[in-house]
């Protein structure tokens, strides 16, 4: 298990927080909620060791294309690259309903 | 052209939470302890496993049928629905609430959705003490309302948890879903494949599947799993009402049944049918 945290400059607070996905193999549970600062903070915990740059990658992608204020938690089961995307992705979803 | 019907929803296919919120009536599902208080495990970041925010137990008050309900929902897919510390005091805390509601002649309904391997192993002992929490529980509960459990799939109900099935009011059940103390691989593993070979699925689910489990009165009913079933099945479980004598409670019924047999014998599942073919037994 390892734990990464990444923090990017962003302006517009969430609406609403929300709580997508299961820590099941193979998939990973998204926690969004406000963030008191002007940062996106994300703590991923995953069971996937050595895997740090991909994670990077994934989450600049992403916060370069959606400016969130938020904390992120991450709890990860050895998700790929494209199912992390689309449980961000369907988190920033539910929390702007 | 019409947009097509909507395709029936497979019970199996969706999460704990999506279960318990397809399960009880439209709007009124209301999570306790939910996924944001962050109540996870302390114990399995220590030994290198990823937890989960909600322990993998999904805690929640509603309506059934506009009756006042509480489901305890396991997570199956977090580390084999396998009943920790916290995920035990979860459920057990809940039945506990719901012992003191029905005592105050406030009675909530309990519904479990087990999907389960039992005990967690990485906490051992409290998963255990958390389990018999939960028996005490529930025994406690079902003599005020019914306790009604749900063994859906895919993973089953197993261990400490399939006692704690045992000693539910009703029991529901589909085809895919399984009950039994030990699994097929720790029985396989434990007493070698010439007694159980846990690949052969046949041999399995005749075994301990949800078909046989109602053909032999150890379940009481067999639904299809799809949403509307399973929640129709709930429903009519506590229309129903408490059985005349609880399962648990028929131990010369039982005792009668295993010492009709013979230990030798090789019995397969549609054996033990006819032999433990359900009777009734005053439920």
């Amino acid at each position: 298990m390892e734990t990464l945290t990444f923090d990017y400059p962003a302006s517009q607070p969430v609406s609403r927080r929300a709580h997508v996905g299961v820590v099941g193999s193979g998939d990973l549970e998204v926690l969004l909620e406000r963030s008191l600062d002007q940062q996106a903070h994300i703590t991923v915990r995953t069971s996937a060791d050595g895997f740090g740059e991909i994670w990077e990658a994934v989450l600049d992608r992403f916060f370069a294309r959606n400016d969130l204020a938020a904390v992120v938690r991450i709890n990860d089961s050895g998700a790929t690259p494209g199912t992390v995307a689309l449980r961000l992705a369907q988190a920033v979803e539910e929390s702007q309903l | 052209m019409t947009a097509p019907a909507l395709a029936r929803t497979r019970f199996t296919e969706l999460s704990a939470r999506e279960r318990t919120i397809a399960l009880l009536d439209p709007g009124s599902f209301r999570e306790l302890i939910g996924p944001f208080e962050r109540l996870e495990s302390p114990h399995l970041e220590p030994q290198g496993v990823v937890p989960a925010c909600d322990d993998g137990v999904v805690v929640a008050r509603g309506e059934l049928d506009g009756e006042r309900a509480v489901v305890l929902a396991v997570e199956g897919l977090f580390q084999g629905g396998g009943i920790g510390e916290v995920s035990g005091a979860k459920m057990a805390g809940a039945l506990e609430l719901a012992l003191r509601d029905a005592e105050r002649g406030h009675p909530v309904y309990p519904v479990l959705l087990l999907e389960t391997g039992g005990i967690r192993l990485q906490e051992a002992n409290l998963g255990l003490l958390a389990i018999a929490e939960i028996h005490a529980a529930i025994v406690a509960l079902r003599s005020h309302v019914p306790v009604v459990g749900v063994v859906a799939g895919m993973v089953g109900c197993f261990g400490g948890m399939a006692i704690a099935a045992g000693l539910c009011s009703h029991v529901i059940m589909t085809r895919e879903g399984r009950l039994g103390l030990n699994g097929p691989q720790v029985i396989e593993q434990e007493a070698g494949v010439a007694e159980l070979d846990s690949e052969d699925r046949r041999l399995v689910w005749e075994t301990i599947g949800g078909e046989q489990r109602v053909a032999t009165g150890m379940a009481d009913a067999l639904v299809e799993d799809e949403v509307g079933a399973i929640a129709g099945a709930v429903r009519t479980a506590f229309d129903a009402g408490p059985p005349v004598v609880h399962r648990s409670s028929q131990v010369e019924r039982y005792e009668a049944r295993l010492a009709g047999m013979d230990p030798l014998d090789q019995l397969d599942g549609p054996a033990l049918r006819a032999l433990w073919r359900d009777d009734g037994g005053g439920r």
